[in-house]
């Protein structure tokens, strides 16, 4: 498993370490991803926002990859990689729209080539082979990441996508997160695979099993990946061993199915504060940098708190706008029964 | 009798089908220690083994796939799919094997699996936990497609799926899990797949539905009648197979009839029934067959107006006065 800094911060491979300019980004990313994890929990509890799937303990698997695309790249994030969709560029205000359930949030930025975070499992994983290879088609050197579950893994979608990619030879990265649990569901009864980055094996792809809570490594292992693929070299499977910390969504309770002793240790191997302790020790940061970045942090997503807050409520007839280009005669006649009821 | 809640209900039907038979085993994702999403499950797996019920892969083609197999060598499988809208990934399995197995050994196999699947709106669920994909399996020859709208007849109709030598889908409607509660027989019952339920009796108006558009049809019958309009309110329970009889008879009784469904509005069941309808009671009617249902897009994850998409009584109450007028 590649892992660059230990737990307790210390470097094992130097070389391989990116510079501090993007050690310091990649914190600050992190930083980022998680005060909105955390925001999105208050504004839950308080009515504000809808029911929300947190990836807090996550980060340094969903920001170490995401950060190595550009905007030319595409992602196709599941509803747990909000830290990911952040990290390649998706607005605040309309990531909070999305989880408030309000179209504003599924209007996808037109600078930005990212999926509306997906909820069926694994039915995107084909999708990013095709956009891959369309790029490729094009003759572009863009790539397209796609993210999934180890619960995914199962679907035969995976399976499919691994395959035709490899034989197409598609410029993709595919991120398997490991975070240890499918809803209720641990790892070890979801597959007797014991190592998931080897499901690459079968389809003739590389595979790489990286420390997930290291973002360093899954930074460094996430580029070379890349880099493979711009060059022509085909896809990479990498699987972030991770853990899920936080129950499944906001509304799970994890203690019907997971004990105090399954969680315990991972509190330590925190993304952030392993970065930190690092950054730190090495002059990289200070505590005044750290405390100025944590204000800005916080500073951007009230602003955009308040940007979401004023995006108008939808109106009934909205239901069936966007079904076609053209609405048919039946979604025509619809569309001014829904008005005539919004009339009354 | 116990009062209980349709996920109560269901829960009992489980129990007792595997109390009853050693072959009926229950599988699915998160069936087992967490009980299902919505605990329809609760307690099975400790009760009757990791055996008899168990937690899969995530993978739906592979649920419905190896419960097939299971079906094919004896076993009588009952399958989870956690959400109607997740069983996409299965359809395959579905129209290709699981409808057409007796057919294609002329009966040397059947399939004798259930498929349950929570449906439907009206809880504010994530964007595709709401659909209502029933007219898909309906129009699949050689599976069955029920769904209760009580805990009674929840646990009845189950332990009849269950019982049923051919492959049965099972729709379950989220909104109805815990709001309703009825008391319930104990012990073992079963109702009859094929056979309506006749809700409210009336003379003027026949409103058809099924599972959660039931209490949607009786509070707007209950309008009605405090404006002396007479509503038959006809619960299907089963779309196939499908009860004719109860419905001719009723249109023949009111000559106004009402379809309504959550389901979006092009190509639905509601249009089966419709056809049916005018094919078998042209005669009979004094209006035009109404329908009242979702519409043709996609159920909308947009919380703040997924109420407008669901018909609700006073849609229905508008189809009633329409009909009454004509
Ligand atoms: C096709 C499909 N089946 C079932 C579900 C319901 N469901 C939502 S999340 C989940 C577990 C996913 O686990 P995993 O892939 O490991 O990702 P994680 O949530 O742990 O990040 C399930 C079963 C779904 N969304 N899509």
């Amino acid at each position: 498993m590649v892992q660059l800094l230990t737990p307790g911060g210390e470097v094992t491979d130097p070389a391989r370490l990116p510079d501090p300019e993007t050690q310091r980004r990649l914190y600050r990313l992190m930083r980022r991803a998680r005060h909105f994890d955390e925001r999105a929990w208050v504004l839950y509890r308080t009515g504000r926002m809808g029911v929300f799937p947190p990836y807090g303990g996550m980060e340094a698997s969903q920001v170490g990859t995401a950060a190595a695309l550009t905007h030319e790249d595409w992602l196709f994030p599941t509803y747990r990689d909000t830290g990911a969709a952040l990290t390649y560029g998706l607005p605040i205000p309309q990531t909070i729209a999305y989880w408030r359930t309000s179209p504003h949030g599924w209007a996808m930025p037109e600078n930005l080539k990212v999926l509306p975070f997906y909820i069926p499992i694994a039915t995107q994983y084909p999708h990013a082979v095709g956009a891959a290879l369309a790029e490729q088609r094009r003759g572009t050197q863009n790539v397209a990441m796609a993210f999934i579950g180890d619960g995914g893994s199962s679907e035969g979608d995976f399976h499919e996508a691994l395959n035709f990619a490899g034989a197409l030879n598609a410029p993709c990265v595919f991120i398997l997160q490991n975070n240890g649990w499918a809803i209720s569901v641990p790892t070890r009864a979801q597959t007797k695979a014991t190592n998931l980055s080897r499901r690459a094996d079968g389809y003739g792809i590389p595979g790489v099993r990286v420390d997930g809570n290291d973002v360093l490594a899954t930074y460094v292992v996430t580029r070379e990946a890349v880099e493979r693929a711009r060059r022509g070299e085909g896809p990479t499977l990498i699987e972030t061993v991770t853990y899920r910390v936080k129950p499944h969504t906001v509304a799970d309770d994890p203690s019907r199915y997971r004990t105090a002793e399954d969680t315990a240790g991972w509190d330590e191997k925190d993304p952030v504060v392993r970065l930190r302790t690092h950054l730190l020790a090495q002059g990289h940061l200070t505590e005044a940098e750290d405390a100025e970045i944590v204000r800005e942090i916080e500073a951007e997503f009230e602003a955009a708190l308040a940007e979401a807050d004023a995006y108008p409520e939808p109106t009934p007839a909205e239901i069936v706008d966007h079904v076609f280009a053209e609405p048919t005669p039946a979604l025509r006649r619809q569309r001014a029964e829904l008005l005539a009821e919004e009339g009354q | 009798m116990r009062t209980m809640t349709m996920v109560a209900a269901i829960n009992d039907a489980l129990a007792l089908a595997l109390e009853r038979d050693p072959d009926v085993h229950i599988f699915g994702e998160d069936v087992g220690v967490m009980g299902g999403v919505f605990r329809a499950t609760d307690g099975l797996q400790s009760r009757f083994g990791t055996d008899r019920v168990f937690d899969t892969p995530l993978a739906e083609a592979g649920i419905v796939g190896m419960g097939i197999g299971m079906g094919l060598a004896g076993l009588k499988p009952v399958a989870e799919i956690q959400f109607a809208g997740f069983l996409y990934p299965a359809l395959d399995q579905v129209l290709s094997h699981l409808g057409r197995y007796r057919h294609r050994t002329r009966s040397r196999y059947h399939l004798p699996m259930v498929v349950r699947a929570p449906y439907g709106g009206g809880v504010h669920t994530p964007e595709q936990h709401a659909d209502s994909p029933e007219a898909i399996l309906a129009h699949t020859p050689g599976v069955k497609v029920v769904i209760p709208s009580t805990p009674r007849d929840a646990k009845g109709l189950l332990l009849a799926a269950i019982e049923d030598p051919d492959p049965v889908f099972f729709f379950e409607a989220i909104k109805l899990y815990r709001s309703v509660k009825e008391e319930v027989p104990e012990g073992h019952y079963t109702i009859p797949l094929g056979q309506a339920r006749i809700v409210t009796e009336g003379d003027d108006v026949t409103v058809i539905c099924y599972g959660g558009m039931v209490e949607v049809a009786q509070k707007a019958a209950e309008a009605a009648r405090a404006h002396g309009i007479g509503v038959e309110v006809i619960d299907l329970r089963t779309l196939v197979p499908l009860d004719t009889g109860t419905i001719l008879a009723s249109v023949q009784k009111t000559g106004r009839v009402i379809v309504v469904t959550e389901a979006p509005r092009t190509g639905g069941f509601h249009s089966e029934i419709s056809a049916t309808i005018a094919e078998e009671a042209i005669d009979f009617l004094r209006a035009p067959i109404l329908r009242v249902t979702g519409f043709d897009a996609p159920y909308p994850p947009f919380t703040s107006i997924e109420d407008a998409y669901r018909p609700n009584p006073v849609r229905v109450a508008k189809a009633i006065r329409k009909v009454m007028a004509y």
